[in-house]
């Protein structure tokens, strides 16, 4: 997983440590917060996208068939994509150490 | 140069905001306040200067207005006093650590509690680690000159820092004083158009107080401490500037009749003008005895403090404020650290005094010098205290 780079000193960091490249958090993974990843069950799921409405991180998004999964680069692993699932269809699996 | 006017100095600070050719000011109308935000307001609604007045439901809305505005690339001016100030305090740490150049002027007012309104130091005293350019009038023609100063000082690209200018509340922002107001002529030669090194605009996104990591806010920290301790050449640049054009000269620390002194009092503000007459008449009858007055509280003025209290045996430290179970006043509290190191350093008396608007008297000074020659510790004292 490819990580920001920080400032190798402080004489580097911008005045008021502005940022001026546009939306460069996305190169910030937060994937590597994860202790749980979301398994999705596609025979229990109805397709409805309530977890790609309710993910705070935005990184649930639509398969080709309809389905949903998440982009596990991004993924902090908070679970709430499986508390919402109205048919239970998303089970969070503890991440291997 | 203009011929001298009698005028309050809380409507002068108003008036030489009217000449810096402002864009926004944002205050709470209300109390606590001065006459600088209600005169400011006047010379907006009157038309006299072309600027977006925004009058906000608190001081905490008033500094973020000012934040917002001045990230957009406007000249911005804010005035509170007391507890307008300390609930603008979440908000200062901020405007500093995105480089705003936000201008203050604050009535420097006791804070509560008990409710009391008039002047001490407590309010900007509690501000003093947010980052901010500290500086101290000692009466009404530096408010007006420091006022217009602060402009190119925070603009300044060797800065871009807020700054905010203290007068004693009462008494100085409520006298009516002899004063010299520069002409618009003037102060367009003195003061450039700002220059923001960056601004809110969509044409060319920028990020602006970002969220930081562990990774780097200590990095971030050392930036910023190095930005105030720098500003401190670029500020002594434009004093000398002023002096050139105006006549009238600015330095970090001024000494009055200190030279060859063996007790020195220090002062900050408006009591600096009480004490030199005291300075006076105690030369009269033979004491050895001179004045340093603190015009720049932050950055510190290290050099120039330490050389202008060389060679004293005394050093009365006079601090309008206190510091609740602490070692001593903040001013005395930062002297002591200063000469810590220093093999001849003075003997430190500090008296807190004038709290509240307590009145403090040429002969108040006069007891302060007489009782400090006994005194044998270097504890403080609350000077005036009824026992």
């Amino acid at each position: 997983m490819k990580q920001k780079k920080w400032p190798e000193a402080w004489q580097e960091v911008t005045p008021g440590c502005m940022v001026f490249e546009p939306g460069n958090a996305s190169t910030y993974k937060t994937g590597s917060w994860r202790a749980q990843r979301p398994i999705w069950d596609n025979k229990k799921c109805i397709k409805c996208g309530i977890c790609y409405i309710f993910c705070p991180e935005a990184c649930v998004s639509e398969t080709g068939e309809g389905f949903f999964a998440a982009n596990l680069d991004y993924c902090k692993g908070c679970g709430i994509c499986a508390h919402e699932c109205w048919p239970q269809a998303i089970v969070m699996m503890e991440e291997e150490v | 140069m203009g011929k001298r006017i009698g005028m309050e100095v809380g409507i002068a600070a108003a008036e030489a905001v009217g000449l810096c050719n402002i864009d926004v000011a944002a205050v709470y109308p209300i109390t606590p306040q001065s006459h600088i935000a209600e005169h400011l307001s006047d010379i907006v609604h009157d038309g006299r200067i072309d600027a977006e007045f925004i009058t906000v439901e608190s001081e905490h809305s008033s500094i973020s207005a000012c934040a917002g505005a001045s990230a957009t690339g406007a000249r911005v001016y804010t005035a509170t006093s007391s507890q307008g100030l300390m609930y603008m305090h979440e908000v200062l740490p901020i405007v500093s650590a995105m480089r705003l150049p936000v201008v203050m002027g604050n009535a420097n007012r006791a804070i509560a509690g008990p409710l009391n309104i008039w002047n001490d130091h407590s309010d900007i005293m509690n501000q003093r680690d947010c980052g901010w350019i500290v500086m101290h009038a000692e009466n009404g023609q530096e408010v007006i000159d420091m006022t217009i100063q602060s402009f190119k000082i925070a603009e300044h690209a060797d800065v871009m820092l807020p700054t905010v200018l203290n007068m004693d509340g009462f008494q100085l922002t409520h006298m009516i004083e002899p004063l010299e107001f520069p002409t618009q002529e003037e102060v367009n030669a003195f003061l450039p158009d700002r220059v923001p090194y960056a601004t809110l605009h969509p044409d060319k996104p920028v990020s602006m107080g970002c969220f930081n990591m562990p990774e780097i806010f200590t990095e971030t920290m050392k930036v910023k401490d190095t930005a105030l301790i720098n500003s401190k050449k670029t500020i002594i640049k434009i004093w000398n500037e002023w002096g050139k054009q105006f006549g009238r000269y600015y330095k970090p620390v001024e000494s009055y009749k200190s030279k060859g002194a063996e007790t020195l009092i220090l002062t900050m503000g408006s009591m600096g003008e009480t004490a030199s007459v005291a300075v006076d008449e105690l030369k009269k009858v033979g004491k050895s005895v001179g004045l340093v007055k603190m015009r720049l509280w932050r950055p510190f003025p290290l050099d120039e403090l330490r050389a202008a209290i060389k060679g004293c045996k005394t050093l009365i430290v006079m601090d309008r404020a206190v510091t609740f179970g602490g070692i001593g006043g903040p001013v005395a509290t930062e002297i002591k650290s200063l000469i810590y190191h220093d093999k001849d350093r003075p003997r430190i008396v500090n008296y807190l005094m004038g709290l509240g608007g307590r009145d403090v008297t040429v002969e108040d000074f006069i007891v302060m010098v007489e009782r400090a020659a006994k005194k044998k510790d270097e504890t403080y004292e609350f000077y005036g205290v009824r026992e």
